[in-house]
Formats: C-alpha cells, structure tokens, sequence
C-alpha cells in the first residue's frame, strides 16, 4: 500500500523504525537514506545487511538498532539474502503458510518490502557478481546502494565506485600521484542493463524524490535497484554537519544526477521499452570546482601540476548530462 | 550461563564480559511481541535493553544543539535530516532533541532555515535557559 506523503510536514509523522545510538559517525549520510527508505512506507519491511559500516554500527554486541525483521549476511552476497527471503516468502504465501500478523497485513493490502542494504564496495565490486545473479533471476525485491565511494569501514580502501583524482589509502594522492586514477564505475546503467523494471539514482539531500522513487520501486514486481549519493564526513573528510550541503553540491553541478531508468518486458521477458527520466534539473548547473573543494579527499586537486584533472572531471561531468538528457528525449 | 535477553538489565549487560552472553542469541528490539511497530510511537514501545534505543551516545558530542520555540516555522528540515533520529516531533510540530541519541553532528543547525536559526550550537556544559538567552539577533542578509 503506497503511504501518501505529500510534504514533509506529513513525513514527520514516521515513527522510525531505525533506532538512535547506533554507532554510525555523527553526520553519517547511510543513516539519513535508511531513514528515508523505511519511513517511505508503512508496510513490514524486511532488511538484509552486508558487511560495512551499516550493519557493524547497527548490530554491536549486545545491541540491535532494527526494529524490523533483520538478516545480517556476509559482505558479498546481501543480494542473495533478500532474493531467498523473497522466494522463501512467496512460497509461504502461496501455500497459504505466512504467520497470522503478517498474513493480516497482507489481506490489508500491506506486503512485506524486502529491501538489501549494501556499500558500495559490497555491490560494486565484491558482490556484484551475487547481484547480477539474483537480478537475472528477478527476484522481487529492492537493493539500495549506500554509495560513498570508498570501503569505508575499513578504513577508506578506493573502490571501483571510487572517482578519479580522490585521495584514498590505496590510492593516496602524494608528490608522484593525483590519487584514484580510473573512472567510477556506471552502476546505474550496468543495473538497468539486467533488464529490471525499475533503477534510480538518489541523493538524501532530495528527501521527497528519493522518497518518490523508493514508492516507484516498491509498487513494481521484480528487482530494483536504487543507487543513493552518501557523503561520508569520515572519508570524504568534510565537516558532518556540512553532509547535507555537500550531497547538494553533488546533485547541483550533475556529478550526481538524480534520474530514473525504466523498463517494461513482455510476457516472454523481452525488453520492449526503456525509458529514462531526469527526475531533477539544476537551475543553474554549477561548476564541478565548487563540488571538489568542499572535499578535503580533493584537496590536492587544487594544485597546479593536478589542475588537469578537474578539467577532465568537468569534461567527463558535462559529457554524461549530455547523454542522459539525449536519452530522456529520445525515450530511451 | 544462559541469559534472558529480553529482560536483562542494562547494567547487567554493561558489566558481563561478553562471553557470559548467549553466543548468537537473538537481540530482540522489543520485550513483547509489537504487531504494528509503524503504529506505535517511541514512547510507547516496550523496547527490549538489547535495543540500542536504550542506550545512549550523548557523551560524543562536545557542542550540542539547542532549540529555540519561539523562531521555529516547523518545516520539519531538521527532523528529516537527522541522521540519529534525535529531532523529536509530533503533529507536525518539531518538539525538541532527543540527547541521549543526539552526536551533536551539527547537521539540523545548518539545514534550519528561519533568521536568526531555531536551532544552535552551544557549549555542551552551557544550560539551555542560558543558551537562550545568548540567542542571536536577527542576521541581515549579505548584499552580493
Ligand atoms: C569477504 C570479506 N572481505 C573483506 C571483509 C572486510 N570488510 C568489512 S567491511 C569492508 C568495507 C565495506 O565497504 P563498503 O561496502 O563500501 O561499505 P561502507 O563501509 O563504505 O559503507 C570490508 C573490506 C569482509 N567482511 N568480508
Ligand atoms: S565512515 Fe563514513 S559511512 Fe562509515 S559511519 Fe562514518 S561517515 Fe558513515
Ligand atoms: S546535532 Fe546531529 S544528531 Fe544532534 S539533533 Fe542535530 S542533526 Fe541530530
Ligand atoms: S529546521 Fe528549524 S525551523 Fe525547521 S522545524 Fe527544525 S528547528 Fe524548526
Ligand atoms: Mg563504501
């Protein structure tokens, strides 16, 4: 059932379901989109971890900040958790076997939301392959990327979600390095590219299209995926209560634009339509620059010998609105 | 030794090493089963000591955020983008911090939106009547 938020004021009305003193960074952005993606909806949701700050700052010995049904699961395969929880629910259903409450939600029009939390190292890199496997097989069930760019559990491992020219500790910037030297990787697309009905890229900063857009996903059947912006004060090195601004500035120069990418298959599962839509246009596009400089993991761009590279990064910026705003025309 | 997780005391949790706890045993976020936790507002929850609810983090901070009633417009910014869910409102109307669970991260001061702001950063020793007392004026906008 689509909980109806109009504004935010009837937003607050969302009795949490993710609890304070956890022990996420003060400032941390993975906290404000799990607010914002549990509190879209009203139904049961059920929630699988992967490996990463997340599930380490929310599940300490002794304690638990979940007040949903809650897996933990290795770092490479939160996919697979949600997609079993998935199929294991569909059978119950159909045979008629679900717990009492929940068989009651869901004669109320209330179905579970089973949705996969994972970093961007856990879905990028190490469980991609479990992703792609479970969006093949079109499980019912939708994955959020809480994408900062880096391992940050770890320590701030660079990641293939890592963007050229960040300082990181394995790509630290120094007298004979920029830092990061490939480009980041283009999750969004290579997700749409499985063929699942729904993909969206978000930033928390735009609470009410996230919120849009999660609602978007959780009325369609089969895998979504949602890539979320999430500034990381510990990493990116800006102050915490400069995340919100820094999301903006992402969103504002179009280094994270904010778009949705559907598609519709037929009963034999052809693709017979993609469509794209930018969901929010800047009024006035700023420079990368301004982007860059509010990032201490930057700071070193700003030399002259790596000035180069924030022009290669406004190139690459301006080419790939360029292309998003071909495709939203030609309702690709 | 087995433990009842579900009623221990905080301070008995505190004090155990953490091989008297169950190895794997559930952590349970409620003492008693909640049908419809999205209906029930954190006051009434009957949360479970293994519920970081219960704890607290309100040590971290250096600065805290204080609340000033009289400016607030409650647009509700603050609340949404509270990363530990310590803006506490009810009925649309943004109430106050919750300290316990606030980092003092800073980030509802800078998304506040009313001149002067609703929301500041005081000393975490300083009393909230001083704080308010100190409250600034109103700021005059910047001419570009
Ligand atoms: C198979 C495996 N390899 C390595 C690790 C160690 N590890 C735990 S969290 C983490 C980094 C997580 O990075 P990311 O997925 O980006 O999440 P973030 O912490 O940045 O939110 C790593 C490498 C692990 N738990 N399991
Ligand atoms: S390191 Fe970054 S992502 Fe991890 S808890 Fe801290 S701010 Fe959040
Ligand atoms: S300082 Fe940070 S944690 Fe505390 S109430 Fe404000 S936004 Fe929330
Ligand atoms: S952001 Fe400021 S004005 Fe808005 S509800 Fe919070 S305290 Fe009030
Ligand atoms: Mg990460």
């Amino acid at each position: 059932m689509v909980k109806k938020i109009k504004n935010l004021k009837e937003f607050s009305l969302s009795n949490d379901r993710f609890e304070g003193a956890n022990l996420m960074c003060p400032g941390c952005s993975h906290n404000i989109i799990v607010r914002e993606v549990l509190n879209a909806t009203n139904d049961p949701v059920i929630v699988a971890t992967a490996t990463g700050c997340l599930e380490v700052c929310t599940a300490v010995y002794p304690k638990t900040s979940w007040d949903v049904s809650w897996i933990h699961i290795g770092f490479e395969n939160a996919a697979v958790a949600a997609a079993t929880v998935s199929a294991a629910y569909e059978v119950m259903k159909r045979k008629g076997k679900l717990p009492p409450a929940t068989q009651k939600m869901v004669d109320e029009g209330r179905e579970p939301k089973i949705v996969a939390f994972a970093g961007d190292g856990g879905t990028y890199d190490i469980g991609f392959q479990s992703l792609s496997g479970a969006f093949e097989r079109g499980h019912n069930f939708m994955y959020v990327c809480l994408d900062n760019e880096v391992y940050a559990n770890t320590g701030g491992q660079r990641s293939s979600s890592t963007p050229i020219g960040a300082s990181t500790t394995t790509s630290p910037a120094g007298s004979v390095s920029y830092g990061e030297k490939m480009q980041k990787k283009s999750m969004v697309e290579i997700m749409a590219d499985h063929g699942a009905p729904y993909v969206a890229q978000v930033s928390p900063s735009k609470w009410k299209d996230l919120v849009k857009k999660v609602q978007k996903g959780f009325e369609v059947y089969g895998p979504v995926y949602i890539n979320a912006q999430s500034a990381c004060t510990t990493e990116w090195k800006h102050a915490p209560e400069d995340t919100i601004e820094v999301s903006d500035l992402g969103v504002e120069s179009c280094v994270w634009p904010l778009y949705e990418i559907i598609n519709e298959r037929d009963e034999h599962g052809i693709i017979y339509s993609t469509k794209l839509n930018i969901t929010y246009r800047p009024k006035k596009k700023i420079p990368v620059e301004e982007y860059l400089a509010a990032q201490p993991r930057f700071r070193h761009l700003f030399k002259p010998e790596n000035r180069h590279i924030i022009d290669l990064w406004q190139k690459a910026v301006d080419a790939r609105w360029e292309y998003l705003q071909r495709r939203e025309e030609a309702g690709v | 030794m087995a433990k009842d997780m579900k009623h221990i005391d905080i301070e008995e949790i505190q004090k155990l090493g953490w091989d008297e706890l169950i190895p794997g045993a559930a952590l349970f976020s409620f003492r008693e089963p909640v049908e419809d936790v999205v209906e029930v507002p954190m006051e009434e929850r009957p949360y479970a000591p293994t519920n970081s609810h219960e704890w607290q983090v309100g040590d971290w901070r250096v600065e805290k955020p204080v609340y000033n009633r009289d400016l607030c417009i409650d647009c509700q910014f603050c609340w949404v983008f509270c990363p530990d869910m310590s803006i506490l409102s009810r009925d649309k109307k943004m109430i106050g911090v919750i300290y316990e669970h606030c980092k003092g991260c800073g980030i509802c001061v800078e998304v506040c939106p009313t001149n002067p702001k609703s929301l500041l950063m005081f000393p975490e020793h300083m009393d909230n009547d001083e704080a308010l007392k100190r409250w600034p004026q109103k700021e005059e906008k910047k001419k570009d």
